[in-house]
């Protein structure tokens, strides 16, 4: 291997793809200990209440079946300051879903037998899980998720909104959506006397550690937590999630070591979920274009839980100049199950709303909607004042308009029909927060001339392994294939959680900062290093977190070509290409892969997501992979990913901003404004599917 | 530590259990199979071969497909009880003895063709099925209605993407899955 090869930004394969195209990676549910047993759960069939009666005789008397937990047997936890994770340890339902028994047994299918067989009755109350603009329970909170402020406002927009010269004013609709990560949510658990010992699929196993302590009672060096191949979260295995409570739950009481895989119906109910986000935006603008009002108010849901509020309003903080702004959430608690982290909280549904009213309001300008957004950009962050470390939105726009073919494009929009097909194309700006926490890493330098890098990263398919062995390898100064990076457990060193876009920067900090170290102590060396080798540590605490000058984010511009079917109202992505600066990409080939699996997700949440909340039966209709339509091979066409290299001294050492989410950020606002391009109608709910599509159509139009 | 009851399911066949011989991967298995379970639970639980990976459980997702007789099939779908005598492929019997890696293995590096890794043994087991199928003159929902029954499907992105929809990837790998697969068309 050449050392060009070690320069970071190089496309370097990734170190587990052996393991990954052989099937021998061994992910939650697949750690074979001898004696292991399953366990499968039972849960609330109303949506609030109480359970009055549980009957396990059956289940226990059915064959296989070892034991069967509930509220009344369970062992009792400790606070962990998560409400979702206080499973069995009452009888009150506060959503459907909620589990109320957990059945162990030595095979899948005697406990899913087993589940089958227990006997409930409920203590029912009425429910209320119907999101609506002028729901009485509505509040501001204090807070959104991500720490931001519920409410912020400049100036006088409703003033200046309505004095304005040219107004959009549009109410905007994104339903719930689920992560389904393509491995469910599973955790192994084993005790050896008091150490507890798991494998989860979890996006960070240095948080999940501390959890189960905490409702374990136990100090933190008797837990162990593995996650060394993780099948996708997006966000949903972010914190500990009930599984592996339950796992660890089961395993102390039996004595044995016990496997829970939630099944796929489960998960919506469990696992957190995008709150479905009720968006009001109102953009004033004066005849050349330039803003004077921008007002994005979103209503959104939680659960009676726990407050979880989507801080969808909050990019409208970041994007454009406006001297009069008002950006503002409300929640209203129902009897949902919490909805927690799913890619971009807050940027994808709150862009598709403001990135909508944008291509809104270039129409009724007759501007392009590029030369819009352009002809808007703020000179610093317009809600804080702080100057932009990098902002190269305007170029993304521009290289973005320059491959994409922009200028061919009709300015008019439609209909442009071709044959029975409306085409059209349309673009959208994004933007994600760069954002880092501390972490620790080791690294040591072997007799053997090579190096090992030691962090409790998580892969859950980024390629964490290969992008901070390039850190690594880079910082000491060395060829890649002469460093081993160890990830992926609890008792490596602390470190932050494979989410938000962070941990690239996070743990490549701290392994940057080991390896720096090390490097310079190898200077100062001589001769051959004594067994077991020389090592240097870092601990980012107060500097990676410490206080940015600088309003720092990555940003991107999406540009999308549809054909919308008026036979059917079916829309179909022709061609996706996204162009980003989000500093120093790191690996090209993981980060293209990244970037391109963002905008997939952007198209399933334009044309294929949507989850309801059934105000009957207070749950989610679409909750397993047939009814809930994740986009397949056929729906995905051409998808191009670019970017533009940032050189940005205020980030970290290695100059980069995440990649995880901006992707989908910007994608589905790109879509809607290309089918808006295509037939001259604006869908202003998601997602755009045949049914709302056809009927949205002139009567003219559709076939 | 307590344990409750304790039921073991092993044993010799009954009503609920009965003996199958299955070939995995060129290897013959005798098992005692519970009538209730599936091909992708016995490969998984009882032969340790955890390849073929749990998605859905519903064949919703495909990241349980294995090829059974050759033919691609999601595992999660089967009864084992009704496979008595059959010769199945998992991901882990593709490459040759050692080291060895099927084409398609070194084409999904090549090409990055996934991120997490969770669906990528179903993809691989379904794109040697759909090679086959496509070289058996089998057409899909794109296929030309006038091209004549029976040669070989030439098999652009569109018949690629058709013939893998029944494989999910949530990563969004798709377009660089499609270009693996291209690499290993004869």
């Amino acid at each position: 291997m050449s050392d060009t090869d070690t320069a970071l930004g190089a496309p370097a394969e990734r170190r587990e793809g052996r393991e990954k195209v052989t099937g021998t990676a061994r992910y939650a549910a697949e750690h074979t200990v001898p004696g292991r047993v399953h366990a499968w759960p039972v849960t609330a069939a109303i949506a609030c209440g109480a359970v009055r009666a549980i009957d396990t005789t059956e289940a226990l008397r059915s064959a296989g079946v070892i034991t069967v937990l509930t509220h009344e047997n369970a062992p009792r936890l400790a606070d962990a300051d998560d409400p979702t994770l206080a499973v069995l340890q009452n009888s009150r339902v506060p959503h459907r879903g909620w589990p109320i028994a957990l059945v162990v047994a030595e095979t899948l299918e005697a406990a899913r037998a087993g589940a089958a067989a227990v006997r409930v009755e409920y203590e029912a109350q009425d429910h209320d899980v119907t999101l609506t603009d002028s729901h009485p329970g509505a509040y501001v909170p204090e807070e959104a998720n991500g720490g931001y402020p519920g409410h912020r406002e400049r100036g006088a927009p409703e003033g200046a909104f309505a004095s304005a010269a040219v107004r959009v004013d549009a109410a905007y609709r994104v339903p719930p959506l689920h992560n389904h990560p393509m491995e469910p949510h599973a955790a192994t658990a084993q005790w050896d006397g008091h150490r507890l010992v798991v494998h989860d699929s979890s996006q960070g196993a240095t948080a999940v550690r501390a959890t189960l302590a905490a409702l374990f009672r136990l100090p933190e060096d008797q837990v162990t937590v593995v996650a060394e191949h993780v099948g996708g979260g997006f966000g949903s295995k972010g914190t500990a999630r009930p599984h592996v409570v339950l796992a660890a739950m089961a395993a102390r009481r039996t004595g044995r070591p016990v496997t829970v895989v939630l099944p796929r119906r489960f998960l919506p109910a469990l696992v957190g979920h995008r709150a479905p986000t009720l968006h009001r935006v109102r953009l004033g603008a004066d005849e050349q274009g330039s803003l004077t009002a921008l007002l994005h108010e979103v209503t959104t849901h939680t659960s009676r839980i726990k407050e979880f509020v989507e801080q969808a309003a909050v990019p409208a903080r970041v994007m454009y100049a406006s001297p009069h702004s008002r950006t503002t959430h409300r929640v209203v608690p129902l009897d949902v199950p919490s909805p927690s982290w799913m890619r971009a909280p807050g940027e994808a549904p709150g862009m598709f709303a403001l990135e909508s009213a944008m291509d809104e309001l270039a129409v009724a300008l007759g501007t392009d909607p590029v030369e819009l957004r352009i002809a808007n950009e703020p000179d610093t962050e317009p809600d804080s004042g702080k100057p932009f470390s990098s902002r190269h939105l305007v170029e993304c726009l521009r290289e973005g308009a320059r491959r994409f073919g922009w200028a061919h494009r009709d300015p008019h929009p439609g209909p442009h029909s071709s044959g029975p097909l409306l085409v059209g194309s349309g673009v959208a700006a994004a933007v994600y927060p760069v954002l880092i926490q501390p972490s620790t890493a080791t690294a040591r330098a072997l007799p053997n001339g090579n190096f090992t890098v030691r962090v409790n990263a998580t892969d859950i398919g980024t390629g964490a392994r290969t992008v901070l062995a390039q850190v690594a390898a880079d910082a000491l100064g060395v060829p890649l294939d002469r460093v081993r990076t160890e990830i992926g457990n609890s008792d490596l060193p602390s470190a932050s959680l494979a989410g938000g876009s962070s941990g690239t920067a996070s743990w490549g900090w701290a392994v940057h900062e080991a390896c720096t170290r090390l490097r310079a102590g190898l200077a100062e060396h001589t001769g051959q290093l004594p067994e077991p080798g020389l090592t240097a540590s870092a601990d980012t605490a107060g500097t990676a977190d410490a206080d940015s000058d600088y309003a720092r984010h990555a940003f991107g511009a999406h540009f999308a070509e549809v054909a919308v079917d008026t036979v059917t109202g079916e829309v179909r992505v022709r061609r996706l290409l996204g162009v980003y600066a989000a500093g120093h990409i790191l690996n090209s080939r993981t980060a293209r892969s990244q970037f391109i699996g963002g905008m997939t997700m952007g198209l399933g949440m334009a044309l294929t997501e949507g989850s309801t909340m059934d105000a009957a039966f207070g749950d989610f209709t679409e909750s397993d992979l047939a009814a809930y339509h994740v986009p397949v091979h056929a729906d995905v066409p051409a998808v191009e990913a670019h970017w533009i290299d940032e050189d940005d001294p205020h980030l970290n050492p290695m100059g980069s901003k995440g990649i995880g989410e901006i992707g989908i950020v910007g994608t589905a606002a790109a879509i809607g404004n290309a089918v808006h391009h295509a037939t001259g109608v604006r869908y202003r709910e998601l997602p755009l599917t045949p049914d709302r599509v056809l009927t949205g159509l002139p009567s003219f139009m559709a076939r | 530590m307590e344990t409750d009851t304790a039921h073991p399911t092993t044993g010799p066949p009954d009503h609920h259990h009965s003996e199958i011989t299955l070939r995995v991967n060129g290897k013959p298995h005798t098992l005692t199979v519970d009538h209730r379970s599936v091909l992708l639970d016995v490969l998984r639980e009882d032969l340790d071969l955890t390849g073929a990976k749990k998605g859905c459980d519903h064949g919703q997702c495909g990241a349980c497909t294995v090829l059974v007789d050759g033919r691609r099939a999601n595992s999660c779908l089967l009864p084992a009880v009704a496979l008595d005598g059959g010769d199945i492929t998992t991901v882990e019997g593709l490459g040759g003895d050692g080291e060895e890696l099927h084409p398609l293995q070194r084409a999904f590096l090549d090409r990055d063709a996934f991120q997490c890794g969770y669906c990528t043994p179903g993809q691989i087991c379904s794109a040697i099925g759909a090679l086959a199928e496509a070289a058996a003159g089998h057409p899909s929902h794109v296929t030309d209605p006038g091209a004549p029954a029976g040669p070989p499907v030439a098999l652009d992105r569109a018949e690629i993407r058709e013939r893998l929809s029944g494989n999910l990837c949530r990563c969004g790998a798709y377009p660089n899955i499609v270009e693996a697969v291209e690499d290993v068309i004869p």
